[in-house]
């Protein structure tokens, strides 16, 4: 079965990002970009599947300017077979980015598509249910486990409570949570070999989806700052300052 | 104008957590009903019927609904959603489930995770892991929208609303419920408890969470972990606080053998006071605690316990 994997390129997650001055948005000029960590994620998992001889290829797929390439080769350096990359330089919304992605099932007709439940930068956690919608699929989000049993897909979910196993009908969307798996490094041959690996590139007008903007970001600002505290040089102290000067214990 | 609120429940209790959303969907302006979906649920029904602000509580009590999958909950919410101008959920784990499929199949983008409502149309939300905060305007006639609890103070409950049963069902017969796996604990739940007390990768090992047990049981407090210790399996997922995992605001939260990374601040740097137990002078976490202890944990826990 073919497996897609969308990804996203964003901010690195060791970078604290800022706000521009004008309030506009956040400055993201000469910040290390990486793909989404949860994306990551989703592109061993399929990688797996595949080396567990249950996937026969494994696609990725990218929406955003020509920089998104980078992360696209470093899907094919984990282990992807092709890649494609959808060109825009738009900022999207979530719900755009499930239309174009439905166009790409509807043409590569995987049996499971696989996804990060969040991106890092805008926190959405989106995508994939939307997807999943669109596509008509069900979903298993958040999902620590994920088992193919025939025609059927057993996804572990991490929910509020514990654990939470569904069977869901194939073709699937899954959404992976950090537990599913750790994603291997791009090793140099492999990072070598994804030089020469399909990338084809289609502008997203050619989708015949009305990109305009559903939300306006109308302003961006960094969040209220915590003043520094003070360091207590005892347990005594500490349990003094909590009873009587913080007053959150008695 | 008309706000439809979904119940965050596990069937037999309301989460407290709804209250605070349904404070959300009164500054988004007009009447609330609140739609319980799930199976076997009156107990749920009638406290949803006593939440302040709301008219009517809509009653959808069948078996398509008892694991509230998304592929189901999706199609009820979403025919339901012609009379509504905003579908408001909880963002936990079953809002942030179904809600972008509600958003998908009405055609509108989805608003997740606000702290605070600044009109009809726009909302405040945090981004990059809670280092900015973006003021975002719908353009879609509906608004679809997640609440982030620890934004809002809880409605009261000493009201009553009309209880009205649905009769339809919709069963999307795409998925099925195979088995849970719920953590049982005495402690009061991580997102509702005063105080909060986590442990990091500090703790070495499951066996020493024992330490914050004691600490715990004399706060009343419930016990969180950093992603690390949650990887490590120390303690299980749902006891994870930060970016991905759950996000807190207790009156005191204490912080042992944790770092500070981004994705952990995240998740309880709203905390109203912040303690921090640790033995690197450095660790960032001390930037955001308002007292903070150097110590090795092994020899300051026992004896914070002791002076309690
Ligand atoms: C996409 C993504 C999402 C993430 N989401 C989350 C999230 O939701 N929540 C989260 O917590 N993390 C999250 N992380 C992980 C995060 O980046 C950190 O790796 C993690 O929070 C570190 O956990 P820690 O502080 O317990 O461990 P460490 O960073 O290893 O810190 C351990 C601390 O314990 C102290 N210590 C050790 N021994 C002792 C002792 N005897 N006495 C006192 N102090 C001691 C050390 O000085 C150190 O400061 C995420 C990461 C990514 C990439």
């Amino acid at each position: 079965m073919k497996v897609l994997v969308p990804i996203k390129r964003v901010i690195d997650y060791n970078v604290k990002v800022r706000v521009k001055a004008d309030s506009s948005n956040v400055d993201l000029a000469n910040v290390k970009m990486a793909i989404n960590p949860f994306c990551e994620i989703a592109v061993e998992e399929a990688v797996r599947l595949k080396e567990a001889g249950t996937a026969t290829e494994v696609i990725a797929v990218s929406i955003g300017d020509k920089s998104c390439q980078e992360q696209l080769r470093t899907a094919l350096a984990l282990g992807a077979d092709r890649a494609i990359q959808i060109d825009t330089d738009q900022n999207l919304d979530s719900l755009h980015v499930a239309k174009l992605l439905q166009k790409v099932v509807e043409e590569e007709q995987p049996q499971l598509v696989i996804l990060g439940k969040q991106s890092i930068d805008s926190d959405n956690n989106q995508t994939g249910q939307m997807l999943a919608a669109l596509t008509g699929m069900a979903q298993g989000t958040f999902a620590s486990a994920v088992n193919i049993d025939g025609e059927k897909v057993n996804v572990t979910r991490e929910v509020d409570g514990g654990l939470q196993t569904v069977a869901l009908n194939l073709p699937a969307i899954v959404t992976t949570d950090l537990r599913l798996n750790e994603p291997r490094y791009a090793s140099l041959p492999n990072i070598m070999k994804a030089k020469r690996k399909p990338l084809a590139v289609k502008p997203a007008a050619d989708f015949g989806i009305d990109l305009a903007a559903r939300t306006t970001l109308l302003k961006v600002t960094p969040p209220a700052e915590r003043q520094a505290g003070i360091v207590v040089e005892s347990i005594d102290e500490l349990v003094e300052k909590l009873k009587n000067e913080a007053k959150v214990i008695s | 104008m008309s706000v439809l609120v979904f119940a965050e429940h596990d069937n037999s209790q309301l989460k407290a957590d709804t209250l605070k959303t349904v404070a959300a969907a009164q500054a988004m302006g007009g009447d609330i009903h609140l739609l319980v979906a799930g199976h076997n649920c009156q107990a749920v029904v009638d406290a949803a019927s006593k939440v302040n602000g709301v008219t009517k509580v809509l009653v959808a009590d069948n078996a398509a609904y008892e694991h509230q999958l998304a592929e189901n909950v999706s199609l009820l919410v979403t025919e339901l959603a012609a009379d509504y101008d905003h579908i408001v959920a909880t963002a936990l784990t079953t809002g942030k489930n179904f809600m972008p499929r509600v958003a998908a199949l009405l055609d509108v983008a989805q608003i997740s995770d606000i702290i605070a409502v600044e009109s009809s149309d726009t909302f405040v939300r945090p981004i990059y892991a809670g280092n900015a905060i973006a003021t975002v305007q719908s353009l879609d006639s509906k608004k679809v929208i997640t609440v982030r609890p620890t934004g809002f103070d809880a409605v009261a409950t000493d009201g009553n609303a009309e209880v009205v049963a649905l009769d339809k069902v919709t069963d999307a017969g795409t998925s099925s419920h195979v088995s849970d796996e719920l953590s049982e604990s005495e402690r009061p739940d991580l997102g509702a408890a005063g105080v909060v007390i986590s442990g990091g990768r500090g703790m070495q090992n499951g066996d020493n969470f024992k330490l914050l047990e004691g600490i715990a049981d004399k706060l009343g407090a419930a016990i969180g972990a950093s992603r690390a210790a949650v990887d490590a399996g120390f303690v299980p997922n749902d006891m994870q606080v930060g970016q991905t995992g759950k996000i807190v605001a207790p009156d005191l939260y204490i912080a042992v053998g944790i770092s500070g990374a981004i994705q952990h601040l995240a998740g309880m740097k709203d905390s109203k006071i912040i303690v921090a137990i640790n033995k690197d002078a450095e660790a960032p976490i001390f930037q955001v605690a308002d007292y903070g202890l150097v110590a090795d944990l092994f020899d300051a826990l026992p004896e914070l316990e002791s002076k309690l």
